[in-house]
């Protein structure tokens, strides 16, 4: 497994994003982990602003897991500008959420997303699930180069 | 939506379509696996025409595995009028192809398909992707 691909992880939660990493730890996927807290913090790290302006914007994620309720910009509004931006609109982005609205379902999908989990509350299944993401995004699926058509 | 649970596989060669249908099967996906050889043949399937305009209308693929090099009709058009159509645009398509061509890549997701994945000349490691592949898109994903 490549180590330089990066996982992009927005999550407000420090639980679950204690869990993932201890997840994807576990299943030695040792690809580094960047953590957003927020929509504003997740856009400053994909458009190089704010605190990451200095940042080469250039390297993209692997796969974006982005949950859905967080604080200053929601996640959907966060998926919208990743796929009308030509920097990061063919990236892979994974929903990660606790939510079971099926409205939240219809609209990642129509905006873009290329899969939706739903958290497992029970830690084991919860660890399992991520390893599964894990595998499928780094190991599995294939990205283009370049993102200019 | 009925209870029968259907892959749509969309494969010209004969000996993918095995190699796929076993994997499937050993990994215990006991899915109906309904193979399309062409592309006219994959859009008669999803939007009940020709040979498949009486079939159940309410049964509809909770996966499409979608070679792009097809005859008839490519796979890029197939995914293109799968994603405009509303009875099929939400479905899960995962482009298996044995060419990791960079334009095919760029513009599959551009179209909407929901991964990639390179068909490996290796049995094994082909084997292994597509159980992989089951394990995620039928046991972990979510659709509406």
């Amino acid at each position: 497994m490549s180590k330089n691909k990066i996982i992009f992880l927005i999550e407000d939660n420090p639980d679950d994003e204690l869990l993932t990493i201890q997840a994807l730890n576990d299943n030695n996927i040792i690809n580094e982990v960047i953590v957003a807290h927020d929509g504003v913090e997740a856009l400053d790290y994909l458009f190089g602003s704010g605190k990451y302006k200095d940042r080469d914007i250039n390297i993209t994620p692997q796969v974006i897991l982005l949950d859905l309720k967080l604080p200053k910009i929601d996640g959907l509004e966060v998926l919208k500008r990743i796929r009308t931006n030509a920097l990061t609109k063919l990236l892979p982005v994974v929903i990660l959420t606790s939510s079971t609205e099926e409205q939240d379902l219809i609209k990642g999908y129509s905006l873009g997303a290329n899969s939706y989990i739903r958290k497992p509350v029970d830690f084991e299944q919860f660890t399992q699930a991520i390893k599964q993401l894990g595998l499928y995004w780094l190991v599995l699926n294939e990205l283009p180069y370049s993102n200019k058509i | 939506m009925a209870l029968t649970k259907t892959i749509l596989l969309v494969e010209d060669n004969p000996n993918d379509e095995l190699m796929i249908k076993v994997a499937l099967k050993d990994n215990k996906i006991n899915y109906d696996v309904v193979v399309a050889h062409d592309g006219v043949e994959a859009l008669d399937y999803l939007f009940r025409t020709g040979p498949y305009k009486e079939r159940d209308k309410d049964i509809m693929p909770q996966l499409i595995l979608l070679d792009i090099n097809i005859p008839k009709i490519s796979g890029l058009e197939v995914l293109r009028k799968i994603r405009e159509n509303t009875p099929t645009r939400f479905i899960p398509v995962i482009i298996l192809t044995a060419s990791k061509e960079e334009k095919d890549l760029m513009y599959a997701y551009k179209l909407g398909a929901n991964s990639f994945l390179e068909k490996s000349v290796d049995f094994k490691v082909f084997y292994e992707s597509v159980k992989q592949m089951g394990i995620y898109w039928l046991g972990y994903n979510a659709t509406p």
